[in-house]
C-alpha cells in the first residue's frame, strides 16, 4: 500500500541542491499542487529536468520565477520569457536538449542503459561536446542517461499499489520519469482500491512509485 | 494578397502533398493551418508530438478537455481511432520514420536542404523542442514559409547562417511565390505563383535556382 501524503509533505522531500524531474508538456500533465508546494517550501539550487519551463505563473515556471533553480535541462523555454531573461543574466544555466533525445536520456537512466545513439542533432550545435559514433556508415550522437534525486509526476488515476493510468496528452514524460528517479511522488486525481485497475490498463507499474498525492480533478473519464 | 490570404495559399498547396493514409506532423504557426485544407477524400492521420495520433479540430465551446492540447498548447480533439502514448514512443514514431511528412516553418533554408528554424543567437532562443527530431526523422520535410523575412530579405539562401536545426533534410519549400524542390543537384523551381514570375522568384531568392523547361503554376 502506498502512502498518500499532502503536497506540503511531498515538497519537504525536495531539498536544496537536488536534481528534480517534473512531468508535463506546457503544464498539461504537470503535478501543479506539488509544484506550488515546492515553491512555498522554497528549496534552492535545484537542477530541474523537464520538457519545458511552462509559463511565468503556471507550472514549473513558478520555480523559475522564485529563483529556485541552478540549472534546467529542457527542450523548450519559449513559452516562459523569464527563463530566457535569467539565462541571459547568467542566473540559470540552461541546457537545451532535443525533445526526443531528452525522452531517451530519461528512458536510458531508468532502464539500465549506458546511453542511446540518436541521429538528431548531428551537424548542429547539439553535437558540440558529444561523442559521435558511426554505425554502418551513419553518424549518431551518444545521449547519456539522465537520472534525478526526485521525480514529481502527475497521473490520472492510481490504485493503492501505486499502479498508474494516465489521461490523453497528460502522459508525456511522466511514465519515463517514474523509472529514473530515486524518489517518485505522483499527484493523482483519483485513488482506487487494489484490484480496481485492470493489470492490462496499467501504464506505469506501482513498483516505480513511492508516494501518492491527491491533486485536483481535471476531467471525468 | 494580404498576409492571411498568402498563408492560406501556402497551406492549401502544402496540403496537396499528402497521400491517402499518410501520417503527418504539423508544426506550430502557419503549418497548423494546413489541417484546414486537407482533402476530405484522403485519410491523413495527424500526430501531435506531445503524445497522440488522430489530432482533430478544436471542440465546440464547452466541450474543451484541458488534457487534449496540441504541441502548440492549443485545445484540440482526438478523433475516433486515435491513440495516446508517452514522449519516448512519440519520438520513436518520429525518428523511426513512421511519420510520412512534417511541415515546419523556416528562418533560413538553403541549397543543400539545410534548415535553420530554432534560434537567433542573442535574440531568440526558445529551444528546439521537437523540431530537430522531426526534421531528421520524417520521411518528407516540407517547409511552409513566406518567401522573404520581415525585412524583405531572402530566406532561401546559398548557405544558412543561423544555427542549423538539421543538415540536408529538407525536401520541398512552399512559399507564396513558388514551390521549390530540393534535389541532389540543387534547388529546382517546380511552380511559380499565378501573380508572380520566374524573374521575381529569382530576384527574391539568394540561392541558385534550376529552372526546368516547364514550370507549373502555383495557385
Amino acid at each position: 500500500m502506498k502512502e498518500i501524503i499532502s503536497p506540503g509533505q511531498a515538497a519537504k522531500m525536495v531539498r536544496d541542491g537536488m536534481s528534480v524531474m517534473v512531468g508535463g508538456f506546457m503544464v498539461v500533465g504537470t503535478p501543479t499542487a506539488i509544484v506550488d508546494a515546492v515553491v512555498r517550501e522554497g528549496a534552492k539550487d535545484l537542477t530541474l529536468i523537464v520538457n519545458d519551463t511552462g509559463f511565468p505563473e503556471q507550472g514549473v515556471g513558478k520555480m523559475v520565477s522564485a529563483d529556485q533553480l541552478k540549472k534546467v535541462i529542457v527542450s523548450h523555454i519559449g513559452t516562459n520569457k523569464i527563463t530566457g531573461e535569467k539565462m541571459n543574466n547568467k542566473e540559470i544555466e540552461v541546457e537545451l536538449v532535443p525533445q526526443g533525445t531528452l525522452a531517451e536520456q530519461i528512458r536510458a537512466g531508468g532502464s539500465g542503459l549506458g546511453g542511446v545513439l540518436t541521429p538528431t542533432g548531428v551537424g548542429t550545435v547539439v553535437q558540440e561536446g558529444k561523442r559521435v559514433i558511426n554505425v554502418d556508415g551513419q553518424d549518431y550522437l551518444l545521449a547519456t542517461p539522465l537520472r534525478a534525486d526526485v521525480a514529481l509526476l502527475k497521473a490520472h488515476k492510481a490504485d493503492r499499489a501505486g499502479n498508474l493510468v494516465f489521461r490523453r496528452a497528460a502522459r508525456n514524460f511522466n511514465p519515463l520519469m517514474a523509472t529514473a528517479a530515486d524518489l517518485v511522488i505522483v499527484e493523482v486525481e483519483e485513488v482506487l482500491e487494489i484490484g480496481e485497475i485492470d493489470p492490462d490498463e496499467v501504464v506505469t507499474p506501482g513498483i516505480f512509485v513511492d508516494y501518492l498525492v491527491m491533486g485536483e480533478v481535471q476531467q471525468d473519464g | 494578397m494580404d498576409k492571411q490570404e498568402k498563408r492560406n495559399m501556402i497551406a492549401r498547396r502544402v496540403a496537396r502533398e499528402f497521400k491517402d493514409g499518410d501520417v503527418v506532423n504539423l508544426g506550430i504557426g502557419m503549418p497548423t493551418l494546413v489541417a484546414n485544407f486537407i482533402d476530405g477524400d484522403k485519410k491523413v492521420i495527424l500526430q501531435s508530438e506531445n503524445g497522440f495520433l488522430g489530432v482533430g479540430p478544436a471542440p465546440e465551446p464547452g466541450q474543451e478537455d484541458p488534457d487534449v492540447v496540441n504541441a502548440g498548447g492549443q485545445i484540440v480533439s482526438i478523433l475516433a481511432g486515435g491513440a495516446c502514448f508517452d514522449s519516448a514512443v512519440s519520438f520513436g514514431i518520429i525518428r523511426g520514420g513512421h511519420v510520412d511528412a512534417t511541415v515546419l516553418g523556416a528562418l533560413e533554408v538553403d541549397e543543400e536542404g539545410n534548415l535553420a528554424n530554432w534560434m537567433i543567437p542573442g535574440k531568440l532562443v526558445p529551444g528546439m523542442g521537437g523540431a530537430m527530431d522531426l526534421v531528421v526523422g520524417a520521411q518528407k520535410v516540407i517547409i511552409a514559409t513566406e518567401h522573404c523575412n520581415k525585412k524583405g530579405e531572402p530566406k532561401i539562401l546559398r548557405r544558412c547562417k543561423l544555427p542549423l536545426t538539421a543538415t540536408k533534410e529538407v525536401d520541398l519549400i512552399v512559399t507564396e511565390l513558388a514551390v521549390i524542390e530540393v534535389t541532389l543537384s540543387g534547388l529546382l523551381l517546380r511552380e511559380v505563383a499565378e501573380d508572380s514570375s520566374i524573374e521575381e522568384v529569382k530576384e527574391k531568392t539568394e540561392a541558385e535556382l534550376i529552372i526546368p523547361d516547364e514550370v507549373g503554376v502555383l495557385r
